[in-house]
């Protein structure tokens, strides 16, 4: 549009433009690294020697030391630190799983049928998204407690059989919305039942909404801190949010920072890896999605 | 045929219900019995041990009298949401309105600037956040390297406020990301119309876009501000809530009584308390909300 308005101008306007491009991409550069530095700069320090991390800036190691993510590895308990990767993984999989299902179920309900006080139940599916966890927390582990489910994983995934998440349902309903309903009125003369459309039809149309929903339930499960912190209690079920907290807590004297930093390294790169298999998608269904105010 | 139609619609009134039913059940065990059992409990003395003492408002008396230590907390946690609240939305904006400039490669930069927030929650950057800003870390290092006097980050009050309200402002991505996709809808002639009358790029910027964001920014005010005042894992896992209780923040303080010394029933009367706070600052900015945002589609 910028090239449209521009053609019948002067060449010297041309000229201003070159350079305003020029400027964005060097100010987009720059935030960048400004923003990037502290993750290149601890990479780097994972490499690095504990006493090397408190004396240079630089992010390039002097020696290549692999010492920090062998011996971070074997943590100071008596698991290794893949025995914490397995536990987040028994806690985030089913999650994602759960929450993909119930709230594809929950989100048609809502998207394409009416029925009774169906907009005083979508005005509580918005009202949780507002509301506080902070009150619902301590009748919740009461609650655990009797059931006799504390230090399971139980209370950890439980919510999202039941599309507990209202960012979610709300997130899959705008997808739905933006469907044409004639796709689902023609599957339905074609002998498809309500089911039948909701998997053979709308699914498959709904898969940038389900990748998003899968990253962010992913991102937000492993990174979730509190949950565990409060439900579990035994070394062996630590998810690594709770094992890195625990790494920096035990080692008396002398914190192996760069111990540490590798087994922090670790944790973060099941997310890195995940973003980068989904930002493609991920980016454009935020887009597509339309999450507006 | 209409018959027909009729029972068809009656048959479909059902289904709907049967496929919010996970939802409505769930909404009732997660939501609606904690949410009522919270508010009776916060009536009561209760050390999961002992059956509940009901003491009728002992709890919330108690809670502003005395060492006023739950006064101070609040304090604090409304410092932390002013001092990151708007500085995270300003600088989420600026980000994402450069970001939408039409350039080769601005997907590259836009993954490189979600990077932040995606890793932002987990417990690695907070320990790591530690590090970068303890005595001997690689801010001082900075600082030093540049002339200017190390600052004890983790010791003074003030600072160790302000080393957790950088992380947070830091973690902008998801609000960027909302942001962006609002930009997106604003409709390209609108700026072309705007060039051709001559108008200056920053004019274009808070004539245009920002009116036409509004409800974007609302939204991102509310969850922002809902997020910010329940903030723990900062303030837990960096500053411990030090020095001198500086960065106490409510959450913590909740926790710390509920699961470590199971005060329940006090514990409850402060998320209420707090819970209260949150509903009245969403309800003022909802009513102000019509004074300042503008909806394009005010139908709908």
């Amino acid at each position: 549009m910028q090239t449209q308005a521009i053609q019948s101008t002067s060449v010297h306007h041309k000229k201003k433009i070159r350079w305003s491009t020029f400027f964005r991409y060097v100010l987009l550069t720059v935030i960048a690294f400004l923003m990037l530095y502290p993750i290149i700069w601890l990479l780097g320090a994972s490499f690095k020697s504990n006493a090397e991390i408190f004396s240079s800036i630089g992010f390039w190691p002097k020696h290549f030391n692999f010492d920090a993510y062998v011996n971070g590895w074997k943590t100071g308990t008596e698991f290794t630190f893949g025995t914490y990767f397995i536990n987040s993984f028994k806690i985030v999989i089913p999650k994602v799983i759960f929450t993909l299902s119930s709230c594809s179920l929950t989100a048609y309900g809502f998207a394409r049928f009416e029925f009774p006080y169906k907009n005083v139940l979508f005005g509580f599916v918005i009202a949780t998204l507002f509301l506080p966890a902070v009150v619902t927390r301590i009748p919740m582990y009461i609650l655990w407690k009797n059931l006799d489910l504390l230090d399971t994983y139980v209370p950890l995934i439980a919510n999202t059989i039941f599309a507990q998440e209202p960012f979610f349902v709300f997130m899959m309903v705008q997808f739905m919305r933006g469907i044409p309903r004639e796709y689902d009125e023609a599957a339905i003369i074609d002998g498809c039942n309500s089911f039948q459309v909701l998997i053979k039809i709308l699914l498959p149309i709904l898969k940038p909404a389900l990748v998003n929903v899968t990253l962010f339930q992913f991102l937000w499960s492993i990174n979730d801190f509190l949950t565990p912190l409060i439900y579990i209690s035994s070394v062996e079920k630590y998810p690594i949010s709770i094992a890195l907290k625990m790494a920096m807590d035990t080692s008396g004297g002398v914190t192996p920072w760069n111990q540490i930093i590798a087994m922090s390294i670790i944790g973060l790169l099941p997310s890195i890896i995940l973003f980068f298999l989904g930002s493609k998608q991920f980016m454009d269904g935020i887009q597509a999605g339309g999450i507006k105010g | 045929m209409k018959k027909e139609q009729k029972k068809v619609k009656g048959k479909r009134k059902y289904t709907g219900l049967i496929y919010i039913a996970p939802w409505l059940i769930g909404f009732c065990i997660f939501t609606l019995y904690p949410f009522i059992s919270s508010l009776v409990l916060s009536f009561t003395n209760y050390d999961l041990i002992s059956k509940p003492k009901f003491i009728g408002i002992d709890n919330y008396i108690k809670l502003f009298t005395g060492n006023k230590e739950f006064t101070k907390s609040l304090i604090a946690t409304l410092k932390y949401v002013v001092l990151t609240v708007p500085a995270q939305l300003v600088f989420a904006l600026f980000i994402a309105f450069i970001l939408n400039f039409k350039l080769k490669g601005i997907n590259l930069y836009r993954t490189a600037y979600y990077i932040p927030s995606i890793l932002g929650g987990n417990v690695a950057v907070s320990i790591l956040w530690r590090f970068l800003f303890s005595g001997n870390g690689l801010v001082n290092q900075i600082l030093e390297t540049i002339g200017l006097k190390s600052v004890g980050w983790l010791s003074n009050p003030t600072a160790a406020m302000l080393c957790i309200a950088i992380l947070k402002v830091w973690q902008f991505g998801s609000c960027m990301v909302i942001f962006l996709a609002a930009l997106k809808e604003i409709p390209t002639e609108l700026y072309e119309a705007a060039q051709v009358d001559g108008a200056k790029k920053w004019t274009i910027f808070f004539k245009i876009t920002v009116p036409l964001i509004t409800p974007t920014i609302f939204f991102n005010l509310v969850m922002q501000l809902v997020n910010g005042m329940q903030e723990f894992n900062a303030p837990y896992l960096i500053t411990q809530g030090g020095p001198l209780k500086s960065t106490y923040l409510a959450s913590l303080m909740i926790y710390e009584n509920s699961f470590k010394f199971y005060k329940m029933g006090y514990a409850s009367a402060m998320s209420w308390v707090l819970f209260i706070i949150i509903m009245l600052l969403t309800t003022i900015l909802f009513k102000s909300s019509n004074k300042w945002v503008y909806y394009a589609d005010e139908g709908e």
